[in-house]
């Protein structure tokens, strides 16, 4: 019978992310070389380094949960290479469960018939296609655009980008409050973020009391982490409360 | 400066140039793997299956992800565009963390210098997710009870709100002139209809669009 935990798909799905891992270091070397070139202190590089580590953990845990609720149904090399190579936690799983479903299989049990988790595999590949078709496409155009833009009116260049990141971060707080109308566990959410924006501002005054730069390097993940921390206990609160 | 700028540009088509080559690459690997599946296994499912499961994710991931490229190729940044969309978990992961470090080394998206941390940061990042899953998955019996237990479950399914909470005090408070329209707008869009909030994807350009037209008029007006 067909495992989806076989030796050989671990062997495929370790090569392609080697594969990846390897770009990774290739451009993280490149770049490197190009700010030190551009007259950047290593120090400053380092920085980058540690934080965006540091960063990285909690959302790459939750990527890891996402891993292990695809494990059940498609063993652990295919959804392991789909999360930590292009996936996107969000989209994976609806994915495979279109995916599944056409097929007449369903995720809630482990697949064991190839021929499904073939289709499957096919399925959630062909999905993410655009993005590594269309960035070598229209990358250079974009940027073209981009700079243009900056060469005729640079003060306007900046508040573009700045209202590009602005738009991002609108629809995703605005997806915090989805849920308010479900009544008051539906505004944990809304906790959760303010407790994670108070934190945050703790974080801008402490580095302004104790002159500490390293705080402002570590503020988000700071932010984050402890929203998660108290995310806990105001749950706890919420559900005593209703 | 004349060098200065065609220094830039041959470094940044450099960069193009293998990333293209990057790209293609990964692009021949990720579809050799079900290929191989299919061929290691002698297992090949019937077209029409593939079709009908590809005709439900196509429509919605593959405007997803033309969305994606547009919005986010300005803000990561030539080496950083190539990388992210190779390695993936954009909005949760690699636009933040590119971003946060911008914002904490002090260099503008766009600029050369932003183009260098945008790199670091999200190869970073892409590396030490790929550690952390691969520990994650060899240390699996050890760690399942914890990360699966219930008094856990409420911090990872607040992880987006913790994440642009933060993020938000620092590009709101800065801008909240540009912020305030779409924030409203977003808000009220999601309390109005909540179904929406699993195609917050394409949201995003529609939020981007309405703080871009804000900021020409407030520009224009001479209020920034």
């Amino acid at each position: 019978m067909f495992d989806p935990n076989d030796g050989f798909l671990y062997v495929i799905v370790a090569i392609v992310i080697a594969f990846v891992i390897l770009q990774s270091v290739v451009f993280l070397v490149k770049a490197w070389k190009r700010g030190i070139a551009i007259g950047m202190s290593r120090a400053t590089l380092k920085k980058t380094v540690m934080s965006s580590a540091v960063f990285t953990v909690a959302p790459a845990v939750a990527i890891l949960l996402g891993v292990i609720a695809l494990s059940k149904a498609l063993g652990f090399p295919l959804p392991w290479l789909r999360l930590s190579v292009i996936g996107a936690l969000t989209y994976e799983t609806t994915a495979a469960a279109t995916a599944a479903g056409a097929l007449g299989a369903t995720l809630s049990e482990k697949i064991t018939d190839p021929e499904i988790f073939a289709a499957i595999a096919w399925v959630m590949t062909v999905g993410i296609v655009p993005g590594l078709i269309l960035v070598p496409l229209l990358g250079k155009k974009i940027e073209g655009g981009l700079s243009k833009l900056k060469s005729r009116d640079e003060k306007w260049g900046d508040l573009f980008m700045t209202s590009l990141f602005l738009g991002m971060i609108s629809a995703f707080l605005g997806v915090v409050f989805a849920d308010i109308r479900q009544g008051l566990t539906g505004w944990i959410p809304v906790f959760v973020m303010l407790a994670a924006a108070v934190l945050m501002l703790i974080c801008g005054a402490a580095r302004k009391i104790f002159r500490a730069r390293w705080i402002e390097d570590y503020a988000l993940p700071i932010s984050m982490l402890g929203g998660m921390a108290l995310s806990i206990p105001i749950t706890n609160l919420v559900q005593s409360l209703v | 400066m004349e060098k200065k700028a065609k220094q830039e540009r041959s470094y940044r088509d450099s960069v193009h140039a293998s990333g293209r080559i990057w790209s293609l690459g990964a692009l021949l690997m990720l579809l050799a793997v079900p290929a191989a599946i299919c061929l290691y296994y002698n297992a090949w499912p019937p077209v029409s299956g593939v079709l009908r499961g590809c005709l439900g994710v196509v429509p919605i991931f593959w405007t997803v992800g033309t969305i994606e490229v547009i919005t986010y190729v300005p803000m990561l940044g030539t080496g950083g565009s190539y990388l992210g969309f190779v390695t993936g978990n954009l909005t949760n992961l690699k636009v933040p963390c590119a971003l946060n470090a911008m914002e904490a080394a002090g260099v503008e998206a766009g600029s050369e210098e932003g183009e260098v941390i945008s790199t670091i940061a999200i190869a970073t990042s892409a590396i030490v997710t790929t550690v952390i899953i691969a520990a994650g998955v060899l240390l699996l019996a050890q760690i399942r009870p914890f990360l699966e237990s219930a008094l856990m479950q409420p911090a990872f399914d607040n992880i987006l709100p913790a994440l642009f909470g933060g993020l938000a005090v620092v590009y709101v408070s800065k801008n909240w002139k540009i912020a305030l329209v779409p924030l409203v707008f977003m808000v009220a869009l999601f309390v109005l209809a909540p179904g929406l909030a699993g195609s917050v994807g394409v949201l995003v350009p529609v939020g981007a669009l309405i703080a871009i037209g804000v900021a020409r008029i407030l520009y224009r007006r001479g209020i920034l």
